[in-house]
């Protein structure tokens, strides 16, 4: 299945298309009004990509002072290879406290990672706490959307949702209403965990302190009651001073919702008085990732989900037709590289509008590396016969235009004569949409010949 | 911009404007013409090579890049009438098929608006087009390049197409309330991912209807064809008209 087969489905739903393009447009609306309301947007985009260009470069000097002035602060810090590792480490810390229930705030790493799944097979229950998450998981669903995981989902099947699992009135779907049923069953999780799994938005290399961006303050709250925190982050996250924040803080949130910044915006330096703080460090394919001039650029993401909002097909097909942890533009150049066979239909979701370019607020070149991934879908280990014959075939003519104005003719001849057949053989075209109507002159006829009156 | 007496200017008509819409090559012709630049028309010119560069097919496109650098060389100037054709010259030689010798020729070529208004120095356009006309900004003009502002990035950019079209008599510039989302032909996406084509293409002429635009242009034939092929299943009575073909009937103003 390919992206437009997951999509059909997401298609023929009467009206779910458009409310889903709707609501999120309006997402990359607010998002357009913060940036706007900031002079030297541009700049910050300039500052962000430099700062992560320098940080990836450095990414083994960063990583080893992260380690050591985390370390230095009381923090565990541990390095796992692959999603294999990162469980193991993550279900022997729990092991070893005897915890068997906790709470999780946002990681889009430990969804790659399968961690939820993985700790179920250990006995451990993990309480997702980010709201939309949340909604996904007792729906036994996954995000669709990197930020507003739940985005896909309207009210009333939110309602649904929490009229079955949490016990509200059959037919409530009012936000505040749901929220607060969501908020008393999250306080009894927040109370009864005894460890709280965080992602790490930014790790910083000068002082061994994490940063997690929440609107809803789950991510404190979950640190703060349970002694144990276990904070996952890729290689990637790290960057090199506190005073990059500057920079990033400012981003971020503008790009992801169009708030200034988020609602809580917790900085972590060591563990709490009495707690234990675990740092597990994941590479998963991104130092293999660095190794690919091309793509490596797609490292810099900061995860703020304004690629999604932006794309107008993301916005029409959803989170679901990408079959992949990230999905949209920054996920369609992440997937293949994790995956090429199973994500090679992503970099072909895409009109290459390069509006996804234009919002990225590290500057990632997004709808290029679409490209250049095209070319190593079709041009790949096993390139198919087919493929080689369409290619040259179609190089043949376009360098011949002394073919062009004879396949015009067969063409318009033939939509004469066997209409319904041509209609057949130009399907994907004629199927919502009428044929141009070929000209009796080209261009180059009316230049040899005279200009056409 | 730029003293072109004596500059040697070529037109460069993209294959589909060649063999579907040729109005739009003499328009350009035209509007160059009057614009005081006697454009020429090498007939050894072929495709830029984008439609292999869209697929994939890179390795495929370089001979028709080497083409076009031979084909354009010793000229001053290349103009097209045509966004995304001029953003594969200028940005794909370069960037996508890491070609120095055909990126250099990316540098003399322009799209016909950003030409008229960039290099020959038009401010403005005299005449009449007594219409509501709807302008869809398209993307390889718009974000590859810069021939305006786009939404997403704070930053005014002059607005060459806005330029032309603004001060013509009787001509009311609209823009639809998502003033510079895709129209969805996206090349191969129109035949990849036809449904999600065709649902971006109506969204986008919706667009223009809650505007009244009675007529629809651009600085790109693809756009129009895809917008076109689908106004017409509708049986909308929309009319779609490339820039150049508007400026044809007008004189410029320095």
């Amino acid at each position: 299945m390919n992206h437009r087969d997951r999509a059909e489905a997401f298609l023929r739903e009467p009206g779910r298309a458009a409310w889903h393009d709707r609501v999120l447009w309006q997402v990359r609306a607010k998002r357009d009004a913060a940036v706007q309301s900031v002079a030297e947007w541009e700049e910050l985009r300039d500052l962000a990509a430099a700062i992560k260009a320098y940080a990836l470069a450095n990414l083994d000097c960063l990583l080893e002072q992260f380690e050591s002035a985390a370390t230095a602060r009381g923090a565990i810090v541990h390095w796992a290879d692959d999603a294999a590792a990162h469980n193991r480490i993550v279900g022997e810390i729990l092991s070893r406290h005897g915890v068997d229930r906790v709470v999780k705030s946002k990681s889009m790493l430990t969804e790659e990672c399968g961690l939820n799944h993985y700790l179920a097979g250990r006995g451990i229950e993990v309480v997702d706490t980010d709201l939309g998450e949340r909604i996904v998981q007792l729906r036994g669903e996954v995000p669709s959307h990197i930020v507003l995981p739940a985005i896909h989902l309207r009210r009333d099947e939110v309602g649904d949702l929490f009229h079955a699992r949490l016990g509200t009135p059959a037919g409530c779907s009012d936000p505040a209403a749901l929220t607060a049923a969501a908020r008393a069953d999250l306080r009894s999780a927040f109370r009864g965990a005894a460890a709280g799994i965080t992602g790490v938005n930014f790790a910083i290399a000068e002082s061994g302190g994490i940063v997690v961006c929440t609107n809803e303050g789950n991510a404190d709250l979950g640190t703060a009651l349970p002694p144990l925190h276990i904070a996952c982050m890729g290689i990637e996250k790290v960057i090199p001073r506190a005073a990059d924040l500057g920079v990033f803080t400012r981003v971020l949130a503008r790009s992801a919702t169009g708030q200034a910044i988020t609602a809580y915006t917790a900085h972590m330096h060591g563990p709490r008085r009495g707690g234990e703080l675990h740092i597990v460090v994941v590479d998963d394919g991104r130092s293999e990732l660095m190794g690919r001039p091309r793509y490596r650029r797609s490292l810099a993401c900061i995860r703020c989900g304004a690629c999604l909002n932006t794309c107008p097909v993301y916005r029409r097909s959803g989170g679901h037709s990408y079959d992949a942890v990230v999905p949209g533009p920054i996920g369609s150049t992440l997937g293949p590289a994790r995956d090429a066979k199973r994500h090679a239909s992503l970099p072909y979701a895409c009109t290459l509008c390069g509006s996804c370019t234009d919002v990225c607020p590290v500057k990632i070149d997004l709808h290029d590396q679409l490209v250049h991934w095209r070319r190593e879908v079709v041009s790949g280990a096993g390139r198919s016969l087919r493929s080689t014959i369409t290619a040259r075939a179609a190089a043949f003519v376009l360098g011949r235009p002394w073919l062009w104005g004879v396949l015009r003719r067969a063409g318009a001849m033939a939509v004469r004569v066997a209409p319904v057949s041509m209609r057949r053989l130009a399907g994907p075209w004629t199927k919502a949409r009428e044929l141009p109507v070929p000209p009796r002159r080209s261009f180059r006829e009316q230049m040899r010949g005279g200009a056409d009156d | 911009m730029a003293d072109l007496a004596g500059s040697r200017v070529a037109l460069f008509v993209p294959c589909y404007v060649d063999q579907l819409a040729p109005q739009v090559g003499l328009a350009a012709l035209e509007v160059l013409r009057r614009a005081g630049v006697d454009a020429e028309f090498p007939v050894d010119q072929a495709c830029c090579g984008q439609p292999l560069v869209n697929v994939g097919w890179l390795d495929e496109a370089r001979p028709l890049a080497a083409r076009y650098a031979r084909v354009f060389r010793g000229y001053d100037y290349i103009v097209c009438p045509s966004g995304s054709c001029t953003a594969m010259v200028r940005h794909g030689y370069a960037t996508l098929l890491e070609d120095r010798c055909s990126a250099e020729v990316g540098g003399r070529t322009f799209e016909l608006c950003e030409f008229l208004v960039g290099v020959a120095g038009v401010k403005s356009m005299r005449g009449h087009f007594d219409r509501r006309v709807g302008l869809h900004r398209a993307c390889h003009g718009l974000r590859g390049l810069r021939l305006g502002a786009c939404s997403e990035r704070a930053q005014t950019t002059a607005d060459a197409v806005v330029a032309l079209l603004g001060g013509i008599d009787g001509l009311a510039l609209v823009e639809p309330p998502r003033r510079d989302e895709c129209c969805g032909f996206g090349g191969s996406f129109s035949v990849d991912e036809p449904e999600i084509s065709a649902l971006m293409g109506r969204d986008c002429l919706r667009g223009f209807d809650e505007v009244d635009a009675e007529v629809i242009t651009s600085t790109d034939v693809s756009c129009l064809l895809h917008l076109d092929g689908l106004a017409r299943r509708g049986d909308a009575a929309r009319r779609t008209i490339h820039v150049a073909e508007i400026l044809a009937d007008c004189e410029p103003l320095r």
